[in-house]
């Protein structure tokens, strides 16, 4: 039996509520305080544990590095995507500017145009935090000492 | 001026001031999807294409309409972020839009033999981010997105510098520097925007120039003030902040310094004429004062200081880092004076170095390519082993100095009439005594490359070879440029006149 039994019990209970309030900070973002930012690091923070706990090889089988490169890319391009559809898309016979919400959807009487542009943009910037956040953790847990520790 | 405003369809022109910096960062997310080195150029050669065309139409479109104006996501200025276009920063967007496509086509050759083939992916995504940081800096009206897009650059331009660590761990250190020395002038900016906000109520530039004249100055906004220079004044290498500038530009990878010595400092150099001249009022007593106590002298010293630092460089790199801080000065001069024609001069001066570095750092980029040259001495013969390369290398040499038939000539000529249109004496005999320094620095890296022997390599004599030719057409390009807007200087001259005359004209 590993040593660090209670630790990796607790971690697994914590684990999926540390995600589930991550979103929680995530759908509160369009309100209220929260959004993107936060809510990304908390969600990488879930990761973060797992690996502390289970060790970092564990959590790149979970989340592969590769996965981490595209998410950091594909936020970005989702954020990005946004704005270019505001432009293709007329808002009541008219063009309207980049990152014009309105445009989304015609209900212009409960700003539903409004909702979903800064729904899809918060999610393309939780996607790019995510990703980012576990980018750095793995390179600094991932760097092999130049000097082993031994021979200090 | 007619055929460029016309250069797009009209539905892509109207969200062209948008598209021209959405553009590179969507290019840049694609880019980091690229598997190899080749198709990340790709993505940034196709990019920058695309952003040289725009930078084309927009100039088009300002010399029609004037001032062009695009609220983001249709939120009207003041409240919303405003791009905002006009004489004066369509000359900086036009020379990062043109600089930008020629490096690109200049990186192909010069990147795979430099940074790691599963690295370039990569570098081409934050090369992009870079670029479309610098475009953002030049086109937005919004003091605040002004440091967003400072520090997108920045952050991007810290590791690509670091790339060059292939090469020359030392590029690390030197990487690190310029990122705490960076990250100081960026907060120092922040401050003073933020001091800006606290006196005012807003961030559009242009609103916060009109609350300015209409309340009058006080501590606050004298505060304001003085972080701003500080802070932008760091990223433009201004002498005396100009400590970080030397070893990033010395062990970046070849294509990276290119760009950054005729793009980034010139973006900050903007940045700064902007504020001291649009947000802030020359005419202003404390404004005119720092104008000719604080740019006009820190700037003739920089002119003899980082000139004769220069003469005694051993890395051509280095050297010409060095003259990079002397060239500032000439720019920061021509500020000081706080006329029309010494901002005209000044501005002007920004451009013609971008286009002589430019030419400058691509041939010791090709130097390197085909010998891993990097010290001086190392230079010895190549005015025979790479003919070509060489004497792209000595017309922006010469323009450096500032030979007659070369921009460097114009740019001295327009700098001393604007001296002695404001009476300052002193500040002729200083230009042309620090283009004797100037001779003096130039004159070395030119006697090696042609008067001594080339080096011989087991008996024979090294065999005469050129540099590819993606690195060739870039850096001819740039060294015509050097001699042919010296015989008809009229487009660079109407495009600084028209900039000065749009933030100090009546």
């Amino acid at each position: 039996m590993s040593p660090h039994i209670i630790l990796r019990v607790v971690s697994k209970l914590l684990i999926p509520m540390i995600v589930i309030f991550g979103f929680y900070v995530q759908f509160h973002g369009d309100f209220g305080p929260g959004g993107g930012f936060q809510a990304g690091v908390i969600i990488a923070v879930a990761v973060i544990l797992y690996a502390l706990i289970f060790g970092i090889d564990e959590a790149k089988k979970a989340v592969p590095p590769k996965v981490v490169l595209w998410g950091s890319a594909a936020g970005v391009l989702l954020y990005a995507a946004v704005g270019l559809a505001t432009l293709v898309m007329p808002f009541a016979g008219e063009a309207v500017n980049f990152l014009d919400y309105d445009a989304l959807h015609p209900d212009q009487s409960h700003h539903a145009g409004q909702h979903y542009g800064i729904l899809l943009v918060e999610l393309g910037v939780l996607i790019t935090v995510i990703s980012v956040m576990l980018a750095i953790f793995y390179a600094f847990a991932g760097r092999v000492p130049d000097i082993p520790d031994e021979e200090w | 001026m007619e055929f460029l405003a016309n250069l797009l369809p009209a539905g892509l022109m109207a969200h062209a001031p948008a598209l021209v910096v959405v553009v590179p960062l969507v290019a840049a997310a694609i880019a980091a999807f690229m598997p190899n080195g080749k198709a990340g150029w790709a993505v940034a050669m196709v990019t920058a294409t695309i952003v040289a065309v725009f930078s084309l139409a927009l100039l088009g479109a300002v010399a029609g309409e004037g001032v062009i104006s695009y609220a983001m996501g249709g939120w009207a200025p003041p409240a919303g972020i405003e791009y905002r276009i006009d004489a004066l920063n369509i000359a900086v967007l036009l020379l990062v839009g043109i600089l930008g496509f020629l490096c690109v086509i200049y990186a192909l050759p010069s990147v795979a033999d430099e940074i790691a083939e599963d690295k370039q992916g990569l570098f081409y995504s934050a090369f992009l981010v870079c670029f479309a940081g610098l475009l953002g800096v030049t086109i937005t009206g919004d003091a605040f997105n002004v440091f967003v897009f400072l520090e997108i650059s920045s952050l991007s331009a810290y590791t690509i510098i670091a790339m060059g660590a292939g090469k020359d761990r030392r590029a690390l250190t030197a990487a690190y520097n310029y990122l705490i020395l960076g990250t100081i002038g960026a907060t120092f900016f922040v401050i003073g925007v933020g001091f800006l906000y606290m006196a005012t109520g807003s961030l559009n530039m242009a609103d916060i120039a009109r609350i300015l004249a209409e309340n009058g100055h006080d501590r606050v906004t004298q505060a304001a003030f003085a972080f701003i220079i500080v802070g932008l004044g760091l990223k433009a290498a201004m002498f005396p902040l100009h400590m970080w500038l030397p070893n990033a530009y010395a062990f970046a990878p070849n294509f990276v310094t290119a760009f950054l010595a005729s793009t980034a400092t010139k973006v900050a150099f903007y940045a700064l004429v902007r504020f001291l001249f649009s947000v802030f009022n020359p005419e202003v007593n404390f404004v005119d004062l720092s104008l000719t106590w604080v740019f006009a002298v820190a700037g003739v010293i920089a002119m003899f200081m980082a000139s004769a630092q220069a003469i005694f460089q051993t890395d051509a790199r280095r050297l010409l880092a060095y003259s990079s801080v002397a060239q500032v000065g000439y720019m920061m001069l021509g500020l000081g004076m706080g006329t029309v024609l010494g901002l005209q001069a000044g501005m002007l001066h920004l451009i013609n170095h971008a286009l002589m570095k430019g030419a400058l750092f691509m041939a010791l980029g090709a130097f390197a390519l085909k010998f891993g040259v990097r010290e001086i001495k190392d230079l010895a013969g190549l005015g025979r082993t790479m003919p070509i390369s060489a004497s792209a290398f000595t017309i922006a040499g010469l323009s450096l100095v500032g030979v007659p038939l070369t921009i460097g000539f114009d740019s001295k000529w327009y700098l001393i009439i604007a001296a002695l249109d404001r009476g300052w004496w002193w500040a002729v005999a200083a230009l042309i005594l620090s283009s004797l320094l100037a001779l003096i620095y130039i004159g070395r890296l030119l006697m090696v490359v042609w008067t001594e022997t080339a080096p011989s390599h087991q008996g024979q004599q090294v065999k005469r070879t050129h540099a590819p030719i993606m690195m060739l057409i870039p850096m001819a390009v740039l060294a015509f440029a050097n001699l042919y807007f010296f015989l008809d200087a009229s487009f660079l001259v109407n495009l600084t006149e028209a900039a000065a005359n749009a933030v100090m004209g009546d």
